[in-house]
């Protein structure tokens, strides 16, 4: 046995205490202490002093274009939205303080899913208080134990945690690899219920699935379908009801999950179902039915955002436009970008290693940009990304001047030539 | 398949993924003799579920740490 007590992957063991229960995360602590100790400064630590505009703030002290916001439509300092905000506060109070199966339904709770059913042409919608919990209750929930659940490997976090919260037979397949999927589809035995889980827009590199073939092969072999549509719902499709639309597969998909902490502008989650029985899950659906229900004012809000949205249409084609104009720039400067083409509001820009994506991360916050750094086990295949997620209110200008920045910041850590 | 047999396939089937050639036996590790990553492990189960047209979920494999109870995992999957 070793003496030594600085490994990693040996608790390690405190005078007159039991194990620390901390020391897990030793590996962890080492990795920022050691890039922190470079004088790099913090990429988690960041604080937003004011908030001027959905494209501007400033932080840690500098004004900063922000492309690092999931605010894809810009809802956020919407006059409306702000105005219905503040009514509900005036009128319903601060929150609600109860569930909303018990205490905490309130008007406004079925506003925003009228609005929600409306947006999307289905028959059900029901709000939770984020996004992360409608995965995590509504997969829970209808897949339980002997039933399977076939999903993509790069499914975000809030799917692998509804997955774990639940007693299914878990079942991932390579990324957007129609066969790999019904390969295992056919290999499930006969009898037991299929869920088959995808995203829209994987958030990390800002690809697409290819629902319309995804979604057939899923309803050839007798499975369920749930997409989570987060990162297109008001920017992708004709009515931004996203990529299943787009592709018009909507119809075959029998549970959309969506949030209100990007589009829309404001905090919360749902999901919208054609499923006749689909009322029941309020009452055991355990994410739903044990926490408080969203406040008034940020139903409010929502609504109001919501129903905004459905007429975004000439929103939605700017944002197009500055999506492929940043992905050209970013590209010809020579920048190592996720997708070949822009395929949503999300351009990922590769970085070599950890260390000089940090080193580039902020460089560029100091020529005044604020995009995402993304890290291992958050991103595909351990790669280190810096994330850009465009607004529809940059300004045809504004993109031209994160193109310089990119430029300059990438000379300089030698990203690019 | 027997044992044997299903050992065989599985030894063949590991050997691009053995990258140090690390001598195996019943009892080696994935995780800890093989050094299999996350990445590594979902390549591999993969090859496996496609050479034994089977599937070996994420909560079966949370059950399996060594060479040997893959094999007797794989066996017994095959029915």
């Amino acid at each position: 046995m070793s003496e030594g007590i600085d490994e990693a992957d040996r608790p390690q063991v405190l005078e007159g205490a039991g194990t620390d229960l901390f020391s897990k995360f030793d590996p962890l602590i080492e990795l920022r202490r050691s890039l922190l100790a470079t004088g790099q400064e913090d990429p988690f630590s960041l604080v937003m002093e004011r908030v001027v505009s959905p494209t501007v703030a400033v932080c840690n002290g500098r004004e900063t274009i922000l492309l690092g916001t999931y605010n894809y439509m810009g809802m956020t300092f919407d006059p409306d939205v702000i105005a219905a905000g503040k009514q509900a506060l005036e009128d319903f109070g601060a929150g609600t303080t109860g569930s909303r199966v018990l205490n905490g339904t309130y008007a406004g709770h079925k506003a925003v899913e009228q609005a929600l059913i409306e947006f999307y042409g289905m028959d059900h919608a029901m709000v939770f208080s984020t996004g992360y919990q409608a995965n995590l209750g509504i997969i829970s929930t209808i897949a339980g134990k002997g039933d399977y659940i076939v999903l993509d490997i790069d499914s975000h976090a809030s799917i692998w945690d509804g997955c774990k919260l639940g007693d299914a037979e878990i079942v991932p397949f390579k990324h957007n690899d129609i066969e790999a999927m019904e390969k295992r589809l056919k290999r499930i035995p006969a009898g037991a219920g299929k869920l088959v889980i995808l995203e829209g827009v994987y958030s990390m590199l800002g690809d697409i699935a290819p629902l319309n073939e995804m979604v057939r092969v899923a309803k050839e072999n007798g499975a369920m379908v749930l997409v989570d549509e987060a990162h297109s719902m008001g920017f992708i499709g004709p009515n931004g009801r996203g990529v299943a639309e787009d592709q018009g597969c909507l119809d075959d998909v029998d549970f959309v999950i969506g949030t209100f902490s990007k589009s829309v502008g404001t905090v919360g989650g749902f999901c919208v179902s054609n499923h006749p029985k689909f009322e029941i899950l309020r009452l055991v659906c355990r994410p739903y039915v044990f926490t408080a229900s969203l406040p008034p004012s940020v139903v409010a809000t929502a609504a109001t955002s919501i129903r905004k949205l459905m007429h975004g249409s000439n929103k939605r084609a700017h944002l197009w436009e500055n999506s492929k104009v940043l992905h050209q720039g970013l590209r010809e400067a020579g920048f190592q970008l996720g997708t070949a083409e822009p395929q949503s509001a999300i351009i990922a820009v590769i970085m070599p290693d950890l260390e000089r994506g940090a080193a580039m991360w902020e460089a560029i916050l100091k020529e005044g940009l604020y995009v995402n750094l993304a890290r291992p086990p958050a991103t595909p295949a351990n790669m280190t990304l810096l994330r850009c997620s465009l607004c529809a209110e940059h300004t045809a200008e504004q993109v031209q001047t994160i193109i310089g920045m990119f430029k300059r910041a990438g000379a300089k850590v030698g990203i690019i030539g | 398949m027997d044992r044997a047999a299903t050992a065989d396939k599985i030894a063949a089937l590991i050997a691009p993924f053995n990258k140090k050639e690390v001598p195996i036996t019943d009892a080696t590790t994935f995780a800890g003799d093989l050094e299999f990553d996350s990445l590594t492990v979902m390549d591999f189960v993969a090859e496996i579920e496609d050479a034994f047209d089977i599937i070996i979920s994420m909560n079966a494999q949370a059950e399996i740490e060594t060479y040997g109870q893959l094999v007797d995992a794989v066996v017994k999957l095959q029915g």
